[in-house]
């Protein structure tokens, strides 16, 4: 199959499914008993790795001159609680990359153990992963090791919990109270018969 | 120009009624739009609706210069200590219109992150219900505080309970954690993950 002619007045990357095996391949080639698996969905193929891994790979993906990730799509974090299928561990961070030169997408998702969550930021390599790993932080409660400022970005700084764990009560633990409450006292405006 | 003419133009009234009478009919409103339903306010603003009519046109985007705040969408736990603060800021007297579902009641999110009605934690004299409501039901609730106003009624924040923000079990709202009926779930009483003997295969009875 011949590649599409690549568009020269568009600069976003086309899509070349052929290029998918040449990912596998190089991948496969680099970290053969590192990963945990390989899944190939229609316009990207899944790394499963663990988490201690998982910064190489992404490193790999991005410096290796043949494959050129250097497009930072998306990262955001899996908890696999209650998940039907058999899972390595309870915890999944997912980064999303894209190559402008092969024009396909890579995945990787790093497993993170439930007792241990902690990971290396990718913020070295992508500055865009910067406020996303923020947000696994604030709502998974997954650390990134190496990042320049880890702290919560949604929930309020004395929040206490990560709310999009699956065993988070969905209708919160009850910090919907913690106001002061001003309570409704009528006051008579101004007096109406006669009073004064 | 003679003494007889003029009395014609005078009445007579006492001045508690004329100054509810002026409040009443020069409502200034503190919009904050946090939704939707801010879309709606907005139109009810605007010359098909016209708000204005009513005293209320003028559109004040400093709390220190309003007496009405029109909360008008989901107020989130991060939100909630701006509302009170701007409820703070207002002069007395002062009125508060719950706008919406999502400010009286929570609406659908009954979530983690969002206060289930301001009216828990700032007085409101008027409810509107609706997802989001129609301008004429913005128009009632005006009406609505407006009667009040000529009645004499306005709600006060002489009287603040502050206590549960260091202890918040001490909120009639607090619920204990182990009280919620969707969790906190341990992983050990899970239920099993296959299905019930009394299904077949296919999942449908």
């Amino acid at each position: 199959m011949n590649a599409p002619a690549p568009n020269p007045r568009s600069s976003s990357p086309v899509y070349a499914r052929e290029n998918l095996p040449v990912l596998a391949a190089r991948v496969e080639a680099a970290f053969g008993d590192r990963l945990l698996g390989k899944e190939e969905k229609t316009q990207y193929i899944q790394f499963s790795v663990k988490a201690a891994d998982a910064h190489d790979l992404v490193r790999f993906l991005k410096e290796e001159p043949s494959l050129g990730f250097t497009w930072f799509i998306d990262c955001c974090g899996v908890d696999y609680q209650r998940y039907p299928k058999p899972v390595p561990e309870r915890f999944a961070v997912v980064t999303t990359l894209l190559s402008p030169a092969l024009g396909v997408k890579a995945q990787v998702r790093a497993f993170v153990p439930a007792a241990d969550p902690r990971l290396a930021s990718n913020v070295d390599l992508f500055a865009g992963a910067n406020w996303t790993e923020r947000e696994i932080f604030d709502l998974y409660g997954i650390a990134f090791e190496g990042h320049p400022d880890l702290k919560r970005i949604l929930m309020p700084d004395d929040y206490e919990g990560h709310p999009l764990r699956k065993d988070y009560p969905l209708r919160g633990r009850g910090e919907r109270g913690a106001f002061p409450v001003y309570h409704a006292v009528p006051v008579a405006l101004a007096p109406q018969d006669g009073e004064g | 120009m003679s003494f007889p003419d003029k009395i014609n133009d005078v009445i007579t009234t006492q001045l508690g009624f004329a100054i509810n009478w002026a409040r009443s009919n020069s409502m200034w409103p503190m919009p904050f739009g946090t939704a939707c339903c801010g879309i709606e306010m907005m139109a009810t603003f605007m010359s098909k609706y016209d708000a204005s009519r009513f005293g209320s046109e003028v559109l004040k985007f400093s709390p220190r210069q309003s007496d009405l705040l029109i909360v008008s969408g989901r107020i989130s736990l991060k939100m909630m200590p701006v509302l009170q603060r701007i409820w703070e800021q207002m002069p007395e007297p002062k009125w508060c219109i719950s706008m919406g579902a999502c400010a009286s009641s929570g609406g659908v999110f009954d979530t983690y992150t969002l206060i289930q009605g301001v009216d828990q934690f700032i007085p409101v004299d008027a409810y509107m219900p609706g997802c989001p409501p129609r301008p004429e039901a913005f128009i009632e609730a005006l009406m609505t505080v407006q009667a009040k106003a000529r009645e004499g009624k306005a709600s006060s924040q002489a009287f603040v309970s502050d206590d549960v923000s260091r202890d918040p079990s001490l909120s009639p709202l607090y619920r204990s954690p182990d009280a919620f009926m969707d969790g906190p779930r341990s992983p050990e009483a899970e239920e099993p993950a296959s299905t019930p003997a009394s299904l077949p295969a296919g999942g449908r009875p």
